[in-house]
């Protein structure tokens, strides 16, 4: 065992991998906001020198975490909860407004963004809440409570509107799949959402006719021992062509048209090249925008600074959301499958560790932190990349942003820190 | 299972997000994609146009600025609507309509307003300009003419099409490009090579520098100035006789194939094609379907030649050896064809090869043109060997001129006539009117002067072109500089030749001789028809004449075709003679005959058909 200090048992693969992505994403959002002027890499009126000063931000943050007490965090798990949620109720009345959504508190030098905070806040208590010896999820009772400690936030914050933030909330299932929460509810939830997109490309006819074949295709190759009951399959295959016809009515009378043209668009329903061309300029502009950019990248990209697509800011929120649009126009398919192999090893990183937690809190919260930023990470990339509709969630590490940083850097730290302490947690 | 369920779920998403970004940057990506990136704009710095010289170096087609008023629609303040109209010379509604249309394609980008001010109104304009925020002037080229004069051998220049953007990648919407004539053979020469610049632009498209540090830029290439071999005083002299005229003529140097003059009547100024006036002026022009001023009669019309075309039978005859000048023919006012007379004007009498030619004797033709068919056991034979020698002349195809159009006339062959009458059912006879230049045979004016062309060189000709030096090195194609020759041996030229002569000393064009020069020619008289509405109709005969002179040593050979002249010394021998003396005196002596040939039209004569009355043709006095 090396020294006993802070840094002492630090889990140093993750605190690399988090060193990485935080630097590969600084270096983009340079050459997203870099103008030909600039000389200085600490001018704090760009946004690259802003981020940098956040990241010295986050450095302090982490110095703070690693100095406290690991049992801190377990005890004043609740109180973390009741700020956040204090906070996410103060912002209906002293929220400052930028783009249309209110979801900041003006400190002056920095915006406070409290869904970010809360999302620290919701991990800890729900592994507080779940690692209590009398809670057992497989209770209805206990089910709900969870379900609350979760929703809570997202109602909170779906209002602002940040819906994308808002969704990041139910990422904390996971922690409760792993926990013994039924699993089947997830594939409940697949089943829904396949049986809502094959509706809409090719309408509830197909899909009827999709689900008798696989019915027969399974009575006919399964093994004669296996008896499968014919009348609850009967039930299913009723329940979702109905779930499939209330889909057309709600999508043709629920939804507004630009959801419905999100929906188009990542489907892939449209197919008159005309009214195409013509959600690419509106609503699919951005995510045309950076397919473009991140094809015209290649095998090699550009070089750095040399993307002149980032240069020209085609792509609009190119430094935030959309900033692996940069590394795909400027470092090429290379950079990409770079990124992406580094989050994924992060995270199987961060599982592992969570893994051999002794603590059912450590474990708990672990799951909490892997959960949210993986989801930030699919959404976000896979948003970018032009495979899910337009969600606006920041790539954790990556995006610039104050707020952002800082609690995914506390989000990450307090769980190393937890880990950091495991052998004593047994005594 | 509930603890490998996230980490399957990490493993599936990175191979997904690694398929898709394969399909977008490995599958979908193209390396000349750069070329249609929208934030590289391309800048193009255009070299000057060539200028065209005529071959004593006299300047043809030069340059002119013009000045294109700019907008800028988002820059625009109130201004003085009414002033700027003034100025612009252009009337308010179609002021604001025009700002309407530049304001749709962009408000950032700059349209053009009021194309190609002259001069003058530039002068105006530009001391006000100054109040006038949002708009401003910009430069640019313009062709320039130093002459009134060959407008069709010149061509014009105009922007691209969408079938040249298709076809040709160099060009991009609104450069100019070489349409007709010489600007479009020599294109390539005359416009040089632009240069380009890379510019980085933003989604506002604004620029922010130039790319990559200006590393893909090119720089502009001049474009080269070329000589012509059209002679500028005679080319204007010629297109000023033929006023009021319809016709084509061609003159060439007979030891070189330069053409020396290529006129087309009606003529047009070429300045009618440039600047703001250009496309009214066109469509006026190139509407004109009776008169046809932009069809260039000089290599387009394929009249039947009539009797210049006696000259090419008697050499095949000689040639063939079933001639000599001696042998005869008798003229009956006329010859007969099994038991009907087809005439013949030259008085009649025994006929041989010199006075049959300065007497243009029907007769004596015909009887030539079957000796030679009789020579061969058949006619197909017979038909073979003429054809051959004939096309030797290069007659019955392209030329292989440097002009982009033209017309490859017609000599028929064995397939023509027995598509015509059937295999076996045509005889010599069947096709007599071939032996005088009537019949199936069509030919351009280039054909028919290229033709006495090789008659005055005895026996060879070069491929007739207007090219003559490009840029400092003067080179060519070669195939302007080699002899193609006949089929005919140098022998048998003199004695046509000097026929030839004797039609300015005793024959059809004895009035217009010229004091001190020897000229050979041949008049040649056409019946022509016309079908209007349905009804043909014969109107007056077109007037041919082909000459060389000096006889010996030729400087010029030229053919005229004039539409319904009458006789062949009529119009188109007077001016034949008319040009040889320009050409070779450098001044015209005759001034009567020079004072008739300016002053008569043959507007009369154009109107009849169309008069919708019955009307007299070759009518006699004029």
């Amino acid at each position: 065992m090396s020294g006993r200090g802070p840094f002492g048992r630090l889990d140093w693969v993750s605190v690399i991998l988090y060193a990485l992505l935080v630097f590969i994403g600084w270096l983009n959002i340079y050459s997203t906001s870099v103008g030909e002027a600039d000389t200085s890499l600490f001018d704090f009126s760009t946004l690259y020198g802003k981020q940098l000063f956040f990241i010295g931000l986050a450095a302090l943050g982490i110095v703070f975490v690693l100095f406290v007490e690991s049992q801190f965090f377990e005890r004043f798990s609740s109180i973390f909860y009741i700020v956040s949620i204090v906070l996410l109720l103060g912002l209906f009345v002293f929220g400052k407004t930028i783009a249309g959504a209110t979801s900041w508190y003006d400190l002056g030098f920095f915006n406070l963004q409290p869904s970010e905070l809360a999302k620290v806040g919701t991990s800890l208590a729900l592994a507080k809440f779940l690692s209590d010896i009398q809670t057992d999820i497989r209770t209805g009772k206990h089910q709900i409570y969870a379900l609350v400690i979760i929703l809570l936030p997202a109602l909170l914050i779906l209002p602002q509107p940040d819906p994308g933030s808002s969704l990041i909330y139910f990422s904390l299932f996971f922690v409760l799949f792993r926990e013994g929460f039924p699993i089947y509810y997830l594939g409940i939830l697949i089943f829904a959402v396949v049986l809502f997109a094959t509706t809409l490309m090719f309408g509830t006819v197909w899909v009827a006719i999709g689900l008798v074949i696989l019915t027969l295709l399974v009575y006919t190759f399964k093994k004669a021992s296996v008896k499968i009951p014919i009348l609850p399959v009967l039930g299913v295959i009723a329940v979702s062509v109905l779930f499939s016809l209330s889909v057309n009515f709600v999508f043709e009378n629920v939804f507004e048209q630009r959801h419905r043209d999100r929906f188009a668009l990542w489907l892939s329903l449209e197919k008159d090249e005309e009214k195409l061309d013509e959600i690419r300029k509106t609503i699919g502009y951005n995510t045309y925008q950076s397919e473009k950019a991140i094809e015209s990248g290649g095998f090699t990209g550009k070089g750095f600074l040399e993307g002149t697509r980032t240069k020209g800011d085609f792509v609009p929120e190119q430094h935030t959301d959309y900033i692996f649009s940069s590394v795909g126009e400027e470092w090429g398919f290379l950079g990409t499958s770079t990124v992406i192999l580094l989050f994924s090893l992060f995270f199987l990183r961060l599982i592992y560790i969570a893994e051999r937690q002794k603590s059912d809190f450590s474990r708990m919260y672990g799951y909490g932190v892997i959960s949210i930023l993986v989801f930030h990470y699919f959404i976000n990339i896979g948003m970018v990349i032009g495979l899910l509709p337009t969600i606006g969630v920041p790539l954790p590490f990556f995006s610039y942003g104050g707020s952002g940083l800082i609690f995914f850097t506390m989000l990450l730290f307090i769980f190393l820190k937890l880990d950091s302490n495991r052998l004593k947690d047994g005594i | 299972m509930k603890k490998l369920l996230l980490s399957s779920i990490i493993v599936l998403i990175g191979f997904t997000f690694i398929g898709r970004l394969s399909y977008l940057q490995l599958f979908r990506f193209s390396p000349d994609q750069i070329l249609d990136d929208p934030a590289i704009k391309k800048v193009y710095d255009y070299p000057e146009r060539g200028y065209i010289y005529d071959r004593n170096g006299k300047l043809l087609v030069g340059n002119q600025p013009a000045y294109d008023v700019m907008v800028i629609p988002r820059e625009v303040k109130p201004l003085d609507t009414l002033e700027f109209c003034t100025l612009l010379g252009i009337d308010k509604p179609e002021f604001l309509s025009k700002m309407e249309k530049a304001r749709r394609y962009s408000p950032r980008l700059p349209s053009v307003l009021v194309p190609q001010l002259s001069k003058e109104d530039y002068a105006k304009l530009q001391e006000k300009m100054r109040h006038f925020t949002g708009f401003y002037i910009q430069k640019r080229s313009l062709r320039y003419y130093n002459t009134k004069s060959a407008a069709n051998v010149l061509g014009y220049i105009s922007e691209v099409n969408e079938w040249d953007l298709k076809n040709n990648p160099y060009y991009v919407a609104g450069e100019l490009k070489g349409r007709t004539g010489i600007e479009q053979q020599y294109e390539e020469i005359l416009r040089g090579q632009k240069g380009v610049k890379h510019i980085q632009k933003d989604r506002f498209n604004r620029d922010i520098g130039p790319y990559k540090d200006g590393k893909l830029d090119t720089l502009p290439q001049q474009g080269k100035e070329i000589h012509i071999t059209l002679d500028k005083t005679l080319q204007e002299y010629g297109e000023k006789l033929m006023h009021g005229k319809r016709g084509g003529i061609v003159a060439i140097e007979p030891k070189s194939g330069e053409i020396l003059a290529m006129i087309s009547g009606p003529a047009y100024d070429p300045a009618l094609l440039v600047g703001r006036e250009r496309s009214k002026n066109y469509s006026k022009l190139h509407y004109d379907t009776i008169a046809k001023p932009t069809w260039d009669r000089s290599i387009l019309a394929q009249p039947s030649p009539g009797s210049p075309f006696k000259t090419l039978n008697a050499l095949i005859g000689l040639q063939e050896g079933v001639i000599d000048e001696d042998t005869n023919f008798r003229c009956y006012h006329g010859f007969y064809v099994g038991n009907t007379l087809r005439g013949c004007h030259c008085g009649g009498g025994v006929r041989d090869l010199n006075s049959g030619i300065y007497q243009s004797c029907n007769a004596y033709f015909a009887g030539v043109f079957r000796k030679i068919y009789d020579k061969y056991e058949t006619t197909d034979k017979g038909m073979s060997v003429w054809e051959k020698h004939m096309k030797s002349f290069g007659l019955g195809d392209f030329l292989g001129t440097d002009l982009p159009t033209g017309a490859p006339g017609r000599i028929p062959d064995v397939a023509y006539y027995d598509k015509w009458y059937g295999d076996g059912r045509w005889a010599a006879s069947t096709i007599i009117s071939n032996s005088i230049g009537q019949g199936e045979i069509a030919a351009t004016p280039l054909q028919l002067a290229n033709m006495t062309a090789a008659i005055a060189n005895r026996g060879y000709f070069y491929t007739p072109h207007v090219i003559k030096s490009i840029g400092n090195k003067g080179d060519i194609d070669p195939k302007y500089t080699e002899p193609r020759y006949t089929t005919i041996d140098r022998k048998h030229f003199d004695p046509v030749i000097e026929g030839m002569a004797n039609v300015y000393n005793y024959g059809t064009a004895r009035w217009l001789k010229i004091p001190g020069i020897d000229i050979a020619g041949k008049t040649g008289t056409v019946e022509n028809y016309i079908r209007i509405d349905g009804e043909r109709m014969q109107l007056t005969d077109h007037s041919v004449f082909v000459a060389f002179a000096p006889v010996e040593n030729p400087q010029i050979a030229l053919a005229v075709y004039i539409e319904n002249g009458y006789y062949g010394a009529r119009y188109a021998g007077h001016i034949a003679s008319l040009l040889i003396e320009k050409y070779i005196k450098g001044e015209i002596t005759r001034k009567d005959l020079e004072k008739r040939m300016l002053d008569k039209t043959l507007e009369h004569e154009y109107a009849k058909p169309y008069s919708g009355e019955p009307f007299e043709i070759n009518e006699y006095v004029w």
